[in-house]
């Protein structure tokens, strides 16, 4: 155990994260952190206090024994380190990556209070890391088989975990993705330079190996409705099938060329791999040497404006109507994002955007607001200055300001109860639909959150399902 | 993967498959359509299901060759494989006995329309079919449509077989007879769709009208697709692809199938150097014209 006074730990300042110059990762894919080394990774878990009553643990949605794995980062016991992380985590290396640690873990640890705090998540990914490089993956290993096949709709962070558990329980488990990949928005969404896909990739080929079935091209509704799953046998379904419609502004000319929805926009350059034309055959909007504007103040703008610069933007504009205060991003990305050259333009809203007369989007028209009082969100309301307008020069519009739900699952399983919104109503402690055997969880519960709430409900329905599945009559 | 069982040229450059899938073969219904990868560097094609056998457990699809991915499809002989093929997607069309059914199909658009026109005559309509072509070379599936069509009129833009004229001249004559049509479906380039909604309007002849927009995703993730109908946006994936034809906006749906036209260029132009064997008969001129129209389908 680390014998370091408590005094002489608060004096270690928190390790910086190496990572590749901004000016040189601005024309890549590659990842933009390079993660800690060994050495790095100790230092960093000696500022750890091993306060007795770990606070930074109730920050983080699925309960991660951080106190616990951190004491033996800094014991040098990496490979027991991530052992203990996986008995809440099932994907340390995304979440060490991409969950927003200084509002949840981080935001509580008590060396926070004063300094900086712990580097949870910068811990969490190393230890992943080295897992990974040092031991391989290591294999779930299921209890006895229990002959019950489980069918998961959408391979996302809440599926993944979901199969993870299920698996172990010792369930036959089939997971039906849409797409030609697995990894729902870890694979067509958040970049490479943030989420190397080889990660993801890694992680469902660990689930594969535990015995979990993919079914790429399978679109539940279509394919095989709900109830056909049923009728095939499985016993229960679980439903993570995402956010995934996008919203548009409904602003004049939003039909224009150039005007992408995030989604799109993301969707080409890394499932499809866009960056790598014609090498790989989708084509994306060439924007060398062009404007490019992202609308909104979330993960999925920082993705798309750092996505934009990467593929040749002469200017990559942040258009965000509130202040920066009020922005949802990861501040890791955000600085991520100023050091790279991306503009950020607060208080500003688009009007209208314009064109030429063969539909090319040329600009966009826009106008200065102010803040008034906060809204439902419990955020300043943007308030609209008068004869403040200006048409802001742009090639490219990447529309980020979030996504519904999507319908297929509502209009082919008419008997799932739905919210006006959309997403589908559960029991919050167990995850169970108004259908009887159908669970749901992640996005299309919550509405777009993050990966660490999606992969929690995908445990809590795990939890659900196995207590169902062993006693159907507690429905 | 899903395995080619046949492949024949119907006509230049426009390939008849027959694939291996069977869930989507047992599910399918008129008007809906796959999404096709060719392999691991592929585009995601939306191509329209023609046909389908549930013993066999394969489903037809036509393809003509437009740019670098159809162009690639079509090089595909029986025995390869397509990587991935999802479906069905979209929905299916509304059809039921309207009484006089006239289906239009230009070019490329007698396939798509093809299964529709059949679910229609099997619903008892008095099928008429009326399919267009530049020429007697590009003629498909006439014997298919005649088998169960009360009437088929081949149109051909130079005479060279059938009437000479193009769809909407043999539309407009039916309009004007003494048994004007109850229902028209028109599937082929934008500017024959569009022409053809503007002679149905006058009289309110329900119209409808199979979109094809650019897609990726095909199930409302991505909003790629979207069109403008009754001037609202809808997601043509999950939406349609069917739309009524006096309701959509064709001005917005012509522009955005262009928005690719650089690059796609660019990229058959490698295509085209790299197999220039296989694809001999493609002229530089044809290519263009196609780019120009927005597409042939
Ligand atoms: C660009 C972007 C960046 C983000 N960055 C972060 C971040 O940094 N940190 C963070 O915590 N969160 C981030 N988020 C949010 C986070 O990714 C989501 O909250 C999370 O992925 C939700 O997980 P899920 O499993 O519910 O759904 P998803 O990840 O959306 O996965 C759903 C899957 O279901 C599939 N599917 C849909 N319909 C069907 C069907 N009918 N049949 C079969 N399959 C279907 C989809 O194709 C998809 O693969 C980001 C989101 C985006 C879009
Ligand atoms: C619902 C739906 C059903 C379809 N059914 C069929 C079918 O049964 N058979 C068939 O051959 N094609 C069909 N298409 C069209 C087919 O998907 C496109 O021709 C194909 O995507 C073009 O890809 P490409 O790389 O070969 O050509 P590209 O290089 O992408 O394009 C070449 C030319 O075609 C135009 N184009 C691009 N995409 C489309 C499109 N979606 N529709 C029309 N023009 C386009 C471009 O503007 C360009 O002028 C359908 C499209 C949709 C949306
Ligand atoms: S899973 Fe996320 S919130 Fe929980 S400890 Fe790890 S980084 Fe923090
Ligand atoms: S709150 Fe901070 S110092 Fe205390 S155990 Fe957690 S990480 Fe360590
Ligand atoms: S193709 Fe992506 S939403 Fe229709």
């Amino acid at each position: 155990m680390n014998t370091l006074p408590k005094k002489e730990r608060m004096k270690i300042p928190r390790q910086p994260m190496p990572e590749q110059p901004p000016l040189e990762r601005n024309a890549n894919f590659e990842e933009v952190n390079l993660g800690f080394t060994e050495e790095l990774a100790m230092l960093e878990a000696n500022r750890c206090l091993q306060c007795p009553k770990p606070v930074c643990q109730e920050g983080c949605p699925v309960g991660v024994q951080i106190r616990e794995f951190i004491g033996l980062v800094s014991d040098g016991k990496f490979g027991e380190a991530a052992a203990k992380i996986k008995e809440t985590n099932v994907l340390p290396a995304v979440c060490g990556r991409v969950c927003p640690q200084e509002t949840q873990c981080e935001a509580k640890c008590v060396v926070g209070v004063k300094g900086e705090s712990v580097a949870i998540g910068r811990l969490e990914r190393f230890v992943a890391d080295w897992e990974r490089d040092n031991l391989g993956l290591k294999p779930f290993i299921p209890l006895e088989k229990k002959g019950k096949k489980v069918a998961i709709v959408g391979s996302g962070p809440a599926g993944l975990s979901c199969a993870g558990d299920l698996i172990m329980r010792g369930y036959d488990v089939t997971v039906f993705e849409a797409l030609h990949e697995l990894g729902g928005v870890l694979i067509y969404g958040i970049p490479e330079f943030r989420l190397p896909k080889e990660i993801v990739a890694a992680e469902v080929e660990a689930l594969r190996k535990a015995g979990v079935d993919f079914q790429t091209n399978a679109v539940i509704g279509f394919t095989d409705t709900v109830d056909e799953l049923f009728q095939q046998g499985f016993e229960a379904v679980f439903i993570s099938v995402g956010a995934g419609l996008p919203y548009f502004m409904n602003i004049p000319g939003e039909h224009l060329n150039g005007v992408y929805s995030a989604n799109e926009f993301l969707t080409r350059v890394n499932l499809m791999k866009a960056y790598d034309f014609p090498n790989y055959s989708t084509p994306v909007m060439d924007v060398r040497g062009k404007n490019v504007a992202v609308f909104g103040g979330g993960n999925t703008a920082m993705d798309g404006v750092r996505t934009a610069k990467r593929l040749g933007a002469e200017r990559a504009m942040v258009i965000y109507r509130r202040s920066q205060e009020e922005m949802p991003a990861r501040k890791e990305e955000f600085h991520h994002a100023v050091e790279e050259g991306v503009e950020f333009h607060y208080l500003t809203l688009p009007l209208e955007f314009v064109g030429d007369e063969n539909g090319w989007l040329t600009g966009v028209k826009l106008q200065k607001t102010e803040l008034g009082e906060p809204d439902a969100s419990g955020r300043r309301k943007p308030i609209p200055i008068e004869g403040s307008e200006y048409i802001q020069e742009i090639s490219m519009a990447i529309v980020a300001i979030g996504n519904g739900s999507n319908p297929i699952i509502k209009q082919t399983t008419p008997d799932i109860e739905t919210t006006k919104r959309g997403t589908i109503k559960v029991d919050e402690l167990n995850m169970r639909t108004s259908k009887k055997g159908v669970f749901a969880g992640g996005d299309i519960v919550t509405g777009g959150a993050t990966v660490i709430l999606a992969m929690g409900a995908g445990r809590t329905a795990s939890q659900a399902i196995d207590e169902y599945l062993q006693n159907p009559e507690i429905w | 993967m899903y395995k080619i069982i046949s492949a024949e040229f119907l006509a230049q450059d426009i390939k008849r498959f027959v694939i291996s899938a069977p869930k989507i073969a047992a599910k399918r219904k008129a008007g809906q359509f796959v999404i096709l990868r060719i392999n691991s560097h592929g585009e995601r094609i939306p191509i329209t299901i023609s046909d389908s056998s549930t013993e066999d457990g394969t489903i037809t699809i036509i393809v003509q060759g437009v740019g670098k991915s159809t162009k690639e499809i079509n090089l595909l002989e029986s025995g390869d494989s397509f990587q991935d093929v999802v479906g069905p997607l979209g929905k299916p069309s509304h059809l039921t006995n309207f009484g006089r059914a006239v289906v239009i199909g230009g070019g490329l658009g007698t396939a798509i329309a093809y299964p529709i026109a059949k679910e229609l005559s099997n619903l008892g309509n008095y099928t008429i079919g009326i399919s267009g072509a530049r020429n007697k070379d590009l003629v498909i599936l006439e014997k298919e449509l005649s088998s169960f069509c009360n009437e088929l009129h081949i149109m051909t833009d130079d005479g060279t077989y059938g009437e000479k004229g193009f769809v909407t001249a043999k539309l407009k004559e039916l309009i004007d007879s003494p048994t004007p049509p109850d229902f028209v479906l028109a599937i082929g380039p934008i500017p024959m769709m569009r022409a053809v909604a503007e002679l149905t309007r006058p009289n309110k002849i329900h119209t409808v009208v199979s979109l094809n927009p650019v897609m990726v995703d095909g199930t409302g993730m991505c909003g790629g697709c979207r069109a403008v109908v009754d001037n609202k946006t809808v997601f043509v994936c999950v939406d349609g692809p069917e739309f009524d034809a006096h309701l959509v906006d064709f001005d917005i749906l012509t522009r955005r199938n262009k928005t690719y036209n650089t690059q796609e260029k660019e990229a058959l132009h490698q295509h085209t150097c790299k197999t220039e064997q296989a694809i001999k008969q493609l002229s530089h001129q044809e290519i263009e014209s196609n780019l120009a129209s927005g597409g042939t389908v």
